[in-house]
Parts: structure tokens; sequence; C-alpha cells
């Protein structure tokens, strides 16, 4: 098992190196140029380079990956071109929202997905299982935006339950930041109980039809017992991938849902970082993104040898 | 495949495994619709909650000429001079000044117990280290520091501006309204050269930031400046009293155009800055919601050329381009809301005090016959017209569109380029052909402003490479320009006003394409709003 974890962190080293160079070339490459952001309209040629000297952009290419690269094994992202603040600083102040809306998002929709898609492999053809898929269909094929506005013109606007948009810090109270949560989290969930339910329903049924279900129903084990310890065990390492592979994404930023929300997540500070071309942020974030991915990955895989004793690295 | 023993019915199961997921769910909506009134009691205090018309990213006025970052600079400082509503410069932090016989020597004394906020005296020390920062970076600035050959600052509360020749625009370029605003700082802050950004935003204006409340990207804090000092007359424009009727105001930070507006409709907002052109029919019906002008002398969109690659380094050509271009579709299509938009052929904007019906050739309407005749007898060739035009800027992305039909209407070959801002921004600083990442014309957007006479008007910069982008080079209009900034009266500034304008559609700098306002939206228990050259909270009451 530390083999394995020793093994697996080793191999993170090239892909994050990989992915640190790819990001700062693509970012680099990319039209565009902070400079002219920063001077606005009335900025002059002139005006131009003297802020790109400022920023260190005038510098040859491979001088400032140096010190970029040399700042990053040091724990320093570097500094916001506009912001003026580290970059790790305003990726710890986005963490909170990004980390609240994902942890609403998945708990929401782990559970309404796994009972509606084990539900569903249980009744596999009858009214139950149509309802899911039909849901789950629909789910997919809405796109976030229109689920979210729909339900803030219903659940905000006219009804006035929750707010329509922003975010309240935990710090602010627990019901502050739940309440402008549920809006957000439930139009994101929507999308994750197609996806979660689907999976389920087609890892559920699977199990279903092996043996050892029968075999622990001929010895006379309540149905709820065969589908909570022997369906659903067995079928939990896709449903546990696909939950992973979805508190990637959501940890990488929503940003339609950030935005219709206005919520300041990490999305919304890349999509900023992107359109000002605030290089230091942008390689931050995406490199902090690779960060997250791995760390996600190395925990589905561990789970499996938890979650499959057959299953040996 | 369907199980095929059951120990007890899977309907009973699936009943109540269904009715527990729907008390869970119900749970969960309920804690989650009561959470909202456990919010933690907050003390009275009047909050007015504005969604600006863009996110902040900058909090330095002088280091960038973004308008939010303007806007903030005059929450959060104060100014020598002001910019009153009908254009006239009045004092704002300076009591009373003086100029000696030969236009050269001008003395200024602050008003009594300004003070900054962090309780520390302004000084004229302050006064001259923030006006040397301003001058570093803006081009009305430049031209001040150009004739200045010193600052005196006999004691705390005097400053003089030694001059080396008289200028006529002293009061002007103190008093300028928008970017860069030449705000006053403490000297400890304005120290920083004008290339490096500040790290704190301390002034002495009616506001104090909350930099510990600063979230960027979601949230601008400010709260009243108590120790603030308005001054006795009326507020006009960027003049006048600031006082400060609310206790906290709070930017909220919202991209999406829906959303902002949905904030407002539901309470959630006070003031919606810069509604999209489209919402203007919904707010309008709105029995909550009052449109109001707060910018009246409105915004002006134009297309500018390259003076260095063909067609347009060519005079005729460039010409011929003024006269096929109409502003009534570009107002129409850009805008399309009556009651928005208003047909102006002056560079300076209508309504302000330089506008002049001396234009030349130039009539605003579309006439694509005598474009023809004209790029025939400048001896077109068909070199393509590479517009640049970027998708992601909602004021102006359709502009290029229409230039491109009514400039291939007239004979005319356009490639019309489609980017994002920051790359058209990016690119329209490079000098190269158009076929080698270069440019031929792009169009853009300002503030009236921005663009009130001939001296901070970017596009009668003539000084070629170090001009603005287009780089033309007119030794005439420059001149222009130094005889309007040595003028004594008004009458004799307006002529040359006149004159520059006249030189500037002579050699087609660019073309005033049309103006437009977009009134703020804001709920009916606010009142107060300022009409001013910039966006300006003092003065509002939240009932």
């Amino acid at each position: 098992m530390l083999t394995f974890l020793g093994k697996r962190l080793l191999a993170t080293i090239p892909v994050l190196l990989v992915v640190a160079i790819a990001i700062f070339m693509i970012v680099r490459l990319t039209p565009g140029d902070p400079a002219a952001v920063i001077g606005g309209n009335s900025a002059t040629n002139e005006d131009l380079d003297r802020i790109r000297v400022q920023l260190g952009l005038t510098r040859p290419l491979w001088e400032q990956f140096a010190i970029w690269g040399k700042g990053v094994l040091h724990g320093d992202l570097g500094f916001s071109f506009f912001l003026n603040k580290p970059v790790l600083e305003l990726i710890g102040q986005r963490m909170e929202p990004t980390l609240s809306l994902a942890g609403g998002t998945l708990l929401l929709a782990v559970a309404i997905a796994l009972p509606l898609g084990t539900l569903a492999a249980w009744r596999m053809g009858g009214w139950l299982d149509k309802a899911v898929m039909a849901f789950s269909v629909a789910g997919f094929s809405v796109p976030v935006f229109v689920v979210g506005y729909v339900l803030i013109y219903l659940l905000a606007m006219k009804l006035q339950w929750f707010p329509v948009q922003g975010y309240r810090r935990i710090s602010d109270g627990v019901g502050p930041w739940l309440n402008q949560l549920v809006l957000p989290c439930l139009t994101l969930a929507i999308t994750y109980v197609a996806l979660l339910s689907r999976v389920t329903r087609a890892a559920v049924s699977e199990a279903l039809t092996e043996d050892f279900i029968r075999t622990a129903r001929a010895k006379g084990i309540t149905e709820l017992e065969v589908l909570k310890h022997h369906a659903l065990r067995n079928a939990a390492v896709p449903v546990v991938t696909v939950i992973g592979v979805s508190a990637a994404l959501l940890l990488g930023g929503v940003v339609v849902t950030e935005t219709v929300f206005a919520i300041p997540g990490l999305g919304q500070l890349t999509v900023d970082a992107v359109l000002n071309r605030d290089f230091p942020v942008l390689q931050g974030v995406v490199l902090f993104f690779a960060v997250v991915y791995v760390a996600v990955n190395l925990l589905v895989d561990v789970s499996y040898l938890f979650l499959d004793p057959r299953i040996r690295y | 495949m369907q199980p095929q023993f059951f120990s007890h019915s899977p309907a009973q199961s699936a009943g109540s495994l269904s009715r527990r997921l729907a008390r869970w769910g119900a749970a969960a909506l309920l804690a989650g619709a009561a959470a909202g009134t456990f919010a933690p009691a907050m003390a009275q205090t009047t909050t007015l909650k504005i969604i600006p018309s863009s996110n902040i990213t900058v909090l330095d006025p002088i280091w960038t000429t973004a308008y939010v970052t303007r806007n903030f600079g005059y929450m959060v400082y104060d100014t020598l001079f002001a910019t009153d509503l009908e254009g006239r410069i009045k004092p704002q932090m300076v009591d009373k000044w003086k100029v000696s016989p030969d236009n050269k020597t001008w003395t200024f004394t602050l008003r009594e117990g300004l003070e900054f906020h962090d309780g520390k005296p302004v000084t004229s020390e302050d006064v001259v280290a923030s006006i040397k920062r301003w001058a570093s970076r803006d081009t009305f600035g430049a031209q001040l520091s150009k004739v200045t050959e010193r600052y005196e600052t006999p004691d705390a509360r005097t400053f003089s501006i030694v001059l080396k020749e008289p200028f006529g625009l002293v009061l002007e370029a103190l008093g300028k309204p928008s970017s860069n605003v030449p705000f006053i700082m403490p000297k400890r802050v304005a120290d920083t050269s004008g290339d490096t950004q500040i790290k704190e935003s301390i002034g002495s204006g009616p506001y104090v930031f909350k930099a510990d409340e600063f979230r960027p990207g979601e949230r601008v804090v400010f709260t009243k400046n108590t120790r603030y000092k308005p001054r006795a007359e009326a507020p006009s424009g960027t003049a006048g009293g600031k006082n400060v009727y609310v206790d906290r105001v709070e930017w909220l930070i919202i991209r999406d155009a829906q959303t902002q507006m949905n904030a407002l409709l539901n309470g959630e907002a006070d003031i919606l800055e810069q509604p999209a052109f489209e919402q203007y029919a919904t707010l309008r019906t709105n029995p909550d919601i009052q449109l109001v002008d707060a910018q009246p002398a409105g915004n002006q969109f134009i297309l500018r050329f390259n003076f260095l690659q063909p067609p347009f380094n060519n005079e005729k050509v460039r010409r011929a381009a003024l006269v096929a271009l109409g502003q009534e579709a570009f107002l129409r299509t850009q805008v399309g809301t009556p009651g928005l938009t208003r047909y102006c052929k002056s560079m300076f904007p209508c309504g302000t005090l330089f506008e002049s019906e001396q234009t030349g050739d130039y009539t605003g309407v579309a006439n694509p016959q005598k474009a023809k005749a004209l790029l025939q007898e400048a001896g077109y060739k068909g070199e393509p017209v590479v517009l640049m035009r970027p998708t992601d800027n909602p004021t102006i992305g359709k502009l290029p569109m229409v230039a491109k039909q009514q400039l291939e209407q007239a004979g005319f070959k356009v490639d019309m380029q489609s980017m994002d801002w920051s790359t058209l921004v990016a690119r329209r600083a490079k000098k190269d052909a158009p076929s080698a990442g270069g440019w031929s014309a792009f169009m853009t957007s300002w503030t009236a402003s921005d663009i009130l006479n001939p001296i901070t008007m970017a596009m009668m910069n003539a000084t070629g490479d170090k001009g603005w982008f287009g780089w033309q080079t007119d030794a005439k209009l420059e001149e222009i320009k130094v005889q309007f900034a040595q003028a004594k009266t008004d009458t004799e500034k307006k002529k040359l006003a006149q004159a520059a304008q006249l030189r500037a559609f002579e050699t087609a700098t660019h073309v005033p394409v049309g103006q437009y306002n977009q009134p703020a939206a804001v709920r009916k228990n606010v009142s107060g709003l300022v009409p001013a050259g910039a966006q300006v909270y003092w003065n509002i009451k939240k009932q």
C-alpha cells in the first residue's frame, strides 16, 4: 500500500512538470497583452512598453519561466499583475466558495442519485426506471444556465425563498451560508444526479445478475440487505470513479454556475485571469487544478483497495 | 435483467425508500429556506448596494485608465479642482488661488481641515507628490509637466506651480473629470513610481475603502468618511459638496447581465450602473425601478484608422471611409433602444463645451455613391481593410459588422476579424502590416468626459510613433493644440477647438459614429444620484 502510494506520488512529479511547462507556453503564446488591458483605451505604445518592463514581460521567455518555476518550487505561485496580491492568497480566497459549491453539489447529487439509480436498477423496465432514465436524459440535455435561470425565477424571484445571487462566507453564519448555496447547488446537482443515477443504475443492474446475489437471496437475506451489502458494494467501483471525476470537475471551477449565481469561485478567477491575460494567476490556478486532479485520482485509486478486495496494486 | 425472487413486495420497498427520499429532500430544502432567517443581527446601518459596470481589478487610478478604477478613485480620493455639470472648472480641495501677472506662477491654498483617512492632515507636499505621479502617467498631466519649471511648497497649505511658459489649461488639467484623474494621495503613497501599482488606497475623499473587506471579483466595501468636510456648494458634476447620507457602500461584482438585473429587481442591489441595452424595455416598465441618466453627456462610438499601413495611410481613402459611414445604422444596430441614442457629427460630444457644427465634408449620413467616387479618385487598389471586432464586448461588438457593410457598399474590400477584447487591445498596438498581424481599423467607445477637448482626445494625438494607436503625424494639428493650451479666454479656446476639429476631419483622424447614453437603473427608494462626467456616489439617500 505504502509502496503504491509512494510510486503514485513520484509519478505525479513529471505530470506536474509537463503541465507547468505546457500552461506557461500556452499562456504566453495566446494573443493578448496584459499591458494593453492595464493601459486602457488612452494608453500609447510608449505607455505599454513601460508597463511591460514593469511586469517583467520584456525578459526572455526562459528567464520568465525560470523565475516562475523557482517561485513555485518554494511554494510561491507569483503575484497577480492586476490585483496586487499573491496568487496563493487569491486561490485561498476562492477556495471556500468552490469547496462549498462542490461539496454541496456532490452531497445532494450522491444523496439523490445513489438511491434513484439503485431503485431504477432494481425495478428495471418499470415506471420508476423509465422516470429515472427520462430525468437522466433531461438533466443532461438542458444547459446548466437554463436550469439556473428557471430555478432563480421560481424559487428566488417568485417565491422569494432564496437570494438571486452572491455568496456568504461561513463566518457570516451557517444559516446565510446555506441559504445562499441552495440554488446553485441544486442547479448543478441536477446534472450530476442525471450522470450518477445512470452510472449507478448500470453498475447495480450488472451486480444484480451475479451469482452471489442469487446465492444471497437463496439464503433468505432481505432485499434491502441484498441491495445494501451485496449489490451496492460491488457496484461501487464505477460509481466512486464517477464521483471522483465529478469532484475534480467541480473543484476545478464551474464557470457557468458561478457566473449565473455570482459566486466568486475558482472558475470565475480563471475566467477573469484569461480575459485580462493575468499570466501569474492563470498559471497558478491551472497548476492548482492539476494538483487537484492528481490528488482526486489518487484517492479514487486508493478507495478501490477498500471497495473491492480483489483489486491489488 | 429483472431480479426474480423477492423476500417482500418490491413495490413496498420502493415506496418506503421513495418516501424516505422525499423526506430528506424536503428537509434539505426547508433547512435551506429557513437558513435565511438565522442571519446574525446587523446593526442599523444604511448600506447602498451598487453593481458597477465591470469587475474592478486594479485599485490604482493613476496606474490604469479603467473607468471602474476611476470611479473607485472618486469614492476614496478628493481632487484639487473638479468639473461641474456645465463643464466649468470649480475648486474642490483648493480654497483660493492666484496667478502671477506673467501667467507663469500659479499659487494655490488648500481648504482648512482637510485630512486623510488615517487622520493625518493633507499638506502641500502630499499634493505636489500626487501631481508629479499623475503627470508621469496622464497625457494632459504630461503636457502640464512639460511646461512646469518647478513646484514650491512655502507652507503646509500652500503650493505653487512655476511654469517655464504660460499654459492656459492649468485648472482644466487639475480638474480633469475622467481617467486619469489627478487624485490627491499621501506623499508616502504618491512617491511610488507611476509605473508601479500603489499598495494602499488611502485618500481624503468622502468614503473610506475597507481593505480588510475587499474581496477581488466579489465585493468592494466603503464606509462613510466621518472626518470629511464637504464644500458648501450644491453638488454639480464632480464638483460641489460631497455629502454622504449612507453609512456604507458595497459594490457587488456580478458579471452576468441577467443576474445583475435579477439582483436589482429582487432588491438585492440598489443601483445597476450600466444595464445591457436590451434590458431597458423591461426596466422601464417595472414600478420599483427608475432610470437615472447619471452621465448625461453620454458616450461616443468611433472608428479609428491605422495611418501607417495601406489603405488608410492614404488620406483620400480615409476620407472616402468617412463619407461611407452613417451613424443611424450604427446606433440602431448596437443600441437599438429608442431614446438612448443621439446623432452627433461633432468630434467633441454634443452637449459639451466644445461641440461644433464645423465638420467639413462629414455629415454622419452614409453616402456610398460619394464614397465610391472618392475611393476611385484616391486610387484605391483593393487592399483589404482588416477590421477588428471584439466578440466579448457587448457595448461595441456589433459596430464592426455595420462598418463592414457600409464600407463594402462604398467599394472597400473588408476582412473583418473576430477576437476577444484583450486580443484586440494587444493587436492594436502592433504597427505591422495587416497581413503580418497588424490591422487597418478598429472601433471603440469613449465616455464624453474623456474627449472634451483636443488635449485629452486621444484621436487628436498626432505625434506619430509615440502617439495613440493609429499613429498619425500631423504637425499642423499639434500646433493648433499648443495654441489651444496657451489660450486665455473661453472664446479663444472654443475657436481653437473648432480649428482642431476641422483639421481632424480634413485629415480624417477617426470617424465619430454616434452618441449614446446608458442610464443607471435605480430602485425607487434611492435618490440623489449626481449627474457627472464619471459615476459618483455622494449625495445619495436611501429610504
